[in-house]
């Protein structure tokens, strides 16, 4: 479904990403994980064109990506979570939703993909008139998962969604993840905990400053020697 | 003695009320600028004059009737607006604020100067003279009331549209987090444009009410921009509610204080009243961050 060929990228003369190839399959739930300034970030950002990759091509059912302007990366089926959540902490959680289905296209689902979020996050229901700054870090991610739901998306990017929660509510969010992987959708998480990320994907890539380092099934990557003592401290 | 002095004195009030009516809607327009884009259109009130020109001479000069006048000039000062963003404001987007402030003031002259070039610095009179209305023992102008009116209509009518629409929304957010807009499906850079041409059509509007109530001039801008301004401070710059509450407050003063004394003692009651409050709250009424 993506795919990524040799993609370098970086910010003015820093270089971030050195020819990055990847590749996620439609169904599949493929996780990207490292360190603290791999490039994680950067590397979901060039996907959905926030930045302009400086070489090499990225593929969106077999189509490129590279003529596209950001605002339009979003109706060939990318849906973004971004690193922090990023609400609009002023709009009520409803209306960040509503941004979700800004898409034209999307609009005519609108109250049927709610009912879906909903459903997913009943909790979202309750607090659907509350300013989405007000919500707890959980609630936020929640609301910021389903606003990325909203354009119907057939791959989401989610960005570190276990960052800055406590540790019960970091469980409750992998197994919200786990739960979306079920439903069918084609995810590529981006991740520092890595011990619980390779718990919920299906296959993962290392990335350390900048490079691919290694990649392979989960439970393999779990059980690498490189991994286990760089990461997992075991 | 006393029954006479009161029914003035509610005169007063109720014609306040109406002034606010006009005040609201000419600070919504820069408020919607500041709040969403983050820049002052120092020119706003100029460019309510040019809106003033263009009912005055497609009424007089060209014979159109009014109700058509006045849509055509709400018409051609949003696309007025678009175009200043498009290219004075656009340019200046990430500079220094004072840059900003002073492009924008240099379009004001440069309205000011082409509108007396171009229309002469006399006078015009639209020509249309609304009756007053008498309740009781009270008179009001006709005119007044048809501005509150569509003042308030148009302020509501602005309202459900940021609440309500899609487009509306995304207004809200890109004040709020504006680089993340793209992965919504929204170009900053074309609801930037939207929203200006949204600002310049509410200073279309105010125009065709004032060109009622008043003849039109180069320096017409001048008698009307600073307490504009004014007000938006007055209520926190960029928001719309306090912007809202601070018109009809500052229209009270002005009229219920020129009701006690003369007329110019209200504008100084108003004057002192806004700078007392910058002493007790220096962002505005409901000005927060």
């Amino acid at each position: 479904m993506l795919s990524l060929n040799k993609v370098s990228a970086g910010y003015g003369g820093f270089q971030a990403l050195f020819e990055v190839s990847l590749e996620v399959k439609a169904g599949e739930s493929v996780a990207v994980i490292g360190p603290n300034g791999a490039g994680k970030t950067t590397l979901l950002r060039v996907i959905s064109k926030l930045i302009e990759a400086t070489s090499g091509e990225i593929r969106m059912e077999g189509r490129a990506l590279a003529e596209l302007p950001a605002h339009e990366v979003i109706a060939r089926g990318i849906a973004h979570v971004p690193e922090n959540r990023r609400l609009f902490p002023r709009l009520t959680v409803e209306e960040n939703l509503k941004m979700g289905a800004f898409e034209v296209s999307s609009r005519k689902f609108f109250s049927q993909r709610l009912e879906f979020v909903y459903g997913l996050f009943p909790r979202m229901k309750e607090r659907r008139a509350q300013l989405a700054g007000t919500l707890s870090g959980g609630e936020q991610q929640m609301c910021a998962i389903g606003r990325a739901l909203m354009s119907g998306p057939k791959l989401l990017l989610l960005d570190e969604p276990s960052a800055g929660l406590a540790p019960v509510v970091v469980q409750a969010i992998f197994g919200l993840v786990r739960r979306i992987c079920e439903q069918g959708y084609t995810v590529l998480i981006v991740e520092q905990n890595i011990r619980q990320v390779l718990k919920v994907v299906g296959r993962a890539y290392l990335l350390e400053t900048g490079r691919i380092k290694d990649s392979g099934p989960a439970a393999e990557l779990l059980g690498s020697e490189h991994i286990r003592k760089a990461y997992l401290g075991i | 003695m006393s029954d006479v002095f009161d029914i003035f004195l509610l005169e007063a009030v109720l014609n306040g009320l109406l002034l606010g009516g006009l005040l609201a809607l000419l600070s919504l327009g820069l408020n919607l600028i500041f709040g969403v884009i983050d820049v002052v259109w120092i020119c706003y009130a100029e460019l309510i004059m040019c809106g003033m020109y263009a009912v005055y001479y497609l009424h007089v000069q060209y014979h159109w009737p009014l109700f058509a006048a006045m849509p055509c000039a709400v018409a051609i000062v949003a696309a007025l607006g678009a175009a200043l963003h498009q290219f004075v404001i656009r340019p200046v987007l990430t500079a220094e604020p004072i840059n900003q402030l002073l492009v924008t003031g240099g379009v004001l002259f440069f309205l000011q100067a082409a509108a007396t070039l171009l229309f002469g610095i006399e006078f015009k009179n639209l020509g249309v003279t609304l009756p007053s209305i008498t309740l009781g023992e009270m008179s009001f102008s006709a005119s007044r009331l048809v501005a509150f009116c569509v003042a308030l209509a148009g302020m509501v009518g602005m309202y459900l549209f940021l609440k309500r629409s899609y487009l509306g929304t995304a207004i809200r957010a890109i004040s709020q987090d504006r680089a993340i807009m793209p992965l919504m499906g929204v170009s900053p850079s074309r609801v930037f444009v939207i929203t200006s041409a949204l600002g310049g059509a509410l200073a279309g509007l105010a125009s065709c009410l004032l060109v009622l109530q008043y003849d039109v001039h180069p320096a017409i801008g001048l008698s009307f921009g600073p307490i504009t301004f004014l007000i938006c401070v007055l209520g926190g710059l960029g928001n719309m509610v306090g912007g809202f509450i601070a018109a009809f407050l500052f229209a009270q003063f002005i009229s219920v204080g020129g009701f006690f004394f003369q007329l110019e003692w209200g504008y100084v009651f108003s004057f002192i009243f806004f700078i007392a409050v910058m002493f007790w709250r220096p962002r505005g009424i409901l000005g927060g961050k």
